[in-house]
């Protein structure tokens, strides 16, 4: 690096474009080789008493271009066959699209290779921690994807859990991840977790009580599922195009699409 | 004066800055002496964008046959189209030196797949577990993402255009660090900016491709081709161009010229062609 | 008293031009209970009979569904036919993974055949003691494949392994144009007879010892056992029972 900037320094000495003495050695150069990119999008996951829903848009992004405008960002995990019928397991990856993908991979065949030698489908918390450790074996060279994964638990409860690129992971009412994160999240925190919502009757001024969270009825959870990425889309370039939705019951997994902006 | 003749002629380093030789090989100063070999770094001989469209009953896949070595038009005949078999075709953007290995990879492929340990099949080109371009592209993205993992990348931007096992349509990209993505139009390189736009309007969504006929999808891939030869610096005005159609097969035109060309913009732009003022 | 010298090991070959180890290993095939296998132009399947070590004892595991589309049905060691079945999943995960497509039944089969091979030519190692059939359907349609201890593969249009299967094998052979254009319920009933005319004088097919594996064009490979075959059985049985004499297997109870 240093010989580059020195050479074309005004100087009395004569200098030309080829070496006249032998190169010295100097420190490595620089990879110019990057692994990762970003592939826009974001996602967003809600845990209701006995379902759990997923989002995402399924923009796929590079820079200002977009790549295509469905890439879907939602997996079904387990389940039979490369299509996973019967599946009750849900992963969202958002980052980037390659180790997204890598890593769903990864974890459906271990779903897959569970049920194969134990007989039974894998339950969600364990498939839970099985990602945690997946994506903590590669820490040096991480996955470059927040992933969130849900299903319904052994009560029968909504399940939703949340991780950071490195494997650390807990379970949430709901998270938002990805390039919109910070535009959903603060929305989620106050209509899910009902943050900075106080009863009116319970007080004067600052000794209202606040109000506790509950369980939300499926309904309002999806509405707020389109409120938070219609406007997102408003508000960051790289989310738009369609939103991709699933919502798992003790049921099954039930997949839906909806246009969203395109521009 | 100079006195030494070997740097006559040459750009001086005070004018013009140090020569840059990072891209240079080991061999030829692009390295300090010293260190290890290292990894591709950066493409050498590159080919420019590819572009795809996928119509009713197949994909048009067109690439120019430049390669080119930095500024330099250094190779013109480079065929950057490969036919897999009959439902898939490869177009490759970026490094040539790594898509000469991508394509002999796919021969050795192509080799095992029709190797007879696997079936008794006596004609291996109407064989129904013929490899699929969906099949292929699958593979030679995970060949991209696992160059990737290991620091070592094949520095290609890649169209996987042609058939899946069902005859639909099929086209998909994969680059470099692994990155897969499909739609009814893909352009690499400064197509992506150039011609995609172009391309989206003709075909703004799957149900427009299911719509739109070969001449169509020909004519949009023919003029987006044009649009590049006028607007990027790297690209020339003859280039191959495959059909891969459920019907036809694979139609491969590799030495077309682009038609129908207008300079009449550059007209009062100084510095071009002939003019002496 | 005579000795056979040549069967200390597998890499051995008798002056007679036989390796005795791998002889030996096609025998342990013959204990194993009795398996079938047929395919149609529609359908494979496979039906096999299971034992239990004794009555409170469960029984055995005989076929295993491998991918969603082929299954295995095996004869001689059980725990070798593990090995076996746990490479057969990786290997079609792999060719999930690799190239996104189910992987050829044909190859699978060559995959095994390649490895079982390797055994009977390094010294130290055992042929496996099991023999499989190969059902189930890929992109060129049904198949049925036959793997042996020697490495040895074949297809067939039907076929039987296992303790008195040459019984069955009668049957098939003497059935053998009916299989093609049979309906998915006709080929369950020529494998359960097939599989029936195997069982010795004493014995009966009940939804206990009895499991079938079906894979179809339109269906994917999965195992039937207990109340699931009961019809089967029934169907199968019961027209034949009344066509033979009235004392026969038909009356007998439990023993």
């Amino acid at each position: 690096m240093a010989s580059l900037f020195s050479a074309s320094l005004p100087s009395s000495d004569p200098s030309y474009s080829f070496n006249q003495a032998p190169t010295t050695a100097s420190e490595p150069r620089q990879h110019a080789f990057y692994p990762y990119t970003d592939n826009g999008g974001s996602t967003l996951g809600i845990s209701g008493a006995d379902f759990t829903i997923i989002a995402g848009d399924t923009r796929s992004t590079s820079g200002y271009n977009i790549n295509t405008r469905y890439a879907p960002k939602l997996f079904k995990i387990g389940g039979d066959g490369p299509n996973n019928e019967n599946a009750r397991i849900v992963l969202s990856v958002v980052g980037f699209a390659a180790d997204g993908r890598a890593l769903k991979e990864r974890l459906d065949t271990v779903v897959k290779m569970y049920k194969y030698q134990h007989g039974k489908d894998i339950s969600v918390h364990a498939c839970a921690q099985r990602l945690s450790h997946l994506l903590y074996n590669k820490r040096f060279f991480p996955f470059y994807v927040t992933a969130i994964l849900g299903g319904v638990d052994d009560e029968g409860k909504g399940a939703l859990y949340s991780y950071d690129p490195v494997g650390s992971y807990e379970r949430e009412q709901c998270r938002a991840a990805g390039a919109a994160a910070s535009l959903i999240m603060p929305f989620l925190d106050n209509q899910v977790n009902l943050k900075n919502q106080y009863d009116p009757n319970s007080g004067p001024g600052l000794e209202k009580k606040p109000r506790e969270a509950q369980p939300l009825p499926r309904e309002t959870v999806e509405q707020l599922v389109k409120d938070a990425f219609t406007s997102a889309v408003e508000r960051h370039i790289e989310v738009g195009d369609g939103l991709q939705t699933m919502i798992i019951t003790k049921d099954g997994i039930q997949e839906t699409y909806s246009p969203l902006k395109k521009d | 004066m100079n006195h030494l003749p070997q740097a006559w002629g040459r750009p001086r380093d005070d004018v013009y800055g140090a020569y840059n030789p990072h891209y240079l090989p080991h061999s030829h100063g692009g390295h300090q002496a010293g260190h290890p070999n290292q990894h591709t770094q950066s493409p050498i001989v590159t080919g420019t964008s590819v572009l795809a469209v996928k119509y009713n009953s197949g994909v048009v896949i067109a690439a120019d046959n430049l390669a080119s070595y930095g500024s330099l038009a250094r190779f013109t005949d480079v065929h950057r189209l490969k036919v897999f078999n009959k439902k898939a075709v490869v177009g490759f953007g970026g490094d040539v030196s790594d898509m000469q290995y991508l394509d002999r990879l796919l021969l050795s492929l192509h080799v095992e797949e029709n190797y007879a340990g696997s079936g008794d099949v006596d004609d291996k080109e109407s064989d129904v577990a013929l490899m699929s371009a969906k099949n292929l592209h699958t593979y030679l993205s995970k060949v991209m993402y696992k160059r990737r993992s290991e620091f070592n990348p094949l520095w290609n931007a890649l169209l996987v255009a042609g058939l899946t096992e069902s005859n639909e349509p099929f086209l998909a990209s994969a680059d470099l660090l692994g990155t897969t993505f499909s739609a009814p139009t893909l352009a690499t390189g400064f197509g992506a900016h150039l011609a995609q736009p172009i391309l989206r309007r003709v075909v703004p969504d799957e149900e427009a491709s299911k719509a739109l006929t070969r001449e169509k999808a020909v004519e949009a891939v023919k003029e987006c081709m044009k649009v590049l030869f006028y607007r990027d610096a790297r690209s020339m005005n003859e280039y191959s161009i495959a059909i891969v159609d459920k019907e036809s097969g694979v139609d491969l035109k590799l030495d077309e010229k682009l038609e129908g060309q207008s300079w009449a913009f550059a007209d009062r732009i100084r510095g071009y062609g002939t003019q002496t003022a | 008293m005579f000795r056979n010298n040549y069967d200390n090991d597998s890499v051995t070959f008798s002056p007679q031009g036989r390796i005795f180890q791998v002889e030996y290993a096609q025998e342990a095939v013959k204990q194993g209970s009795v398996v079938v296998g047929i395919v149609s132009k529609s359908h494979a399947i496979l039906a096999a009979l299971k034992r239990n070590a004794e009555e409170l004892s469960s029984y055995q595991r005989k076929i295993i569904p491998v991918d969603t589309h082929y299954g295995v049905a095996l004869a001689g060691l059980a725990s070798d036919a593990r090995v076996l079945s746990n490479f057969m999943k990786q290997q079609s995960l792999a060719s999930r993974l690799t190239y996104d497509r189910p992987i050829l039944l044909s190859e699978i089969t060559s995959r095994i055949g390649d490895r079982a091979q390797t055994n009977t030519q390094h010294y130290g190692r055992r042929p496996y003691g099991v023999g499989l059939l190969i059902a189930g359907v890929d992109a060129r349609g049904p198949h049925l494949f036959e793997f042996q201890p020697s490495g040895v593969t074949l297809e067939c249009v039907a076929g039987a392994i296992g303790a008195r299967s040459q019984m069955a094998r009668t049957y098939l052979e003497r059935n053998l144009d009916a299989f093609e254009d049979c309906s998915r319920d006709e080929l369950i009933k020529h494998a359960l007879r097939a599989l029936k005319d195997s069982l010795s004088q004493d014995k009966e097919l009940t939804v206990d010892n009895t499991s079938v594996g079906i894979g179809g064009l339109e269906e994917n490979f999965k195992l039937y056992e207990g109340q699931e075959i009961a019809s089967w059985l029934e169907t199968t049985f019961e027209n034949k029972a009344e066509g033979e004499a009235g004392g026969g297997e038909g009356m007998e109870v439990d023993s």
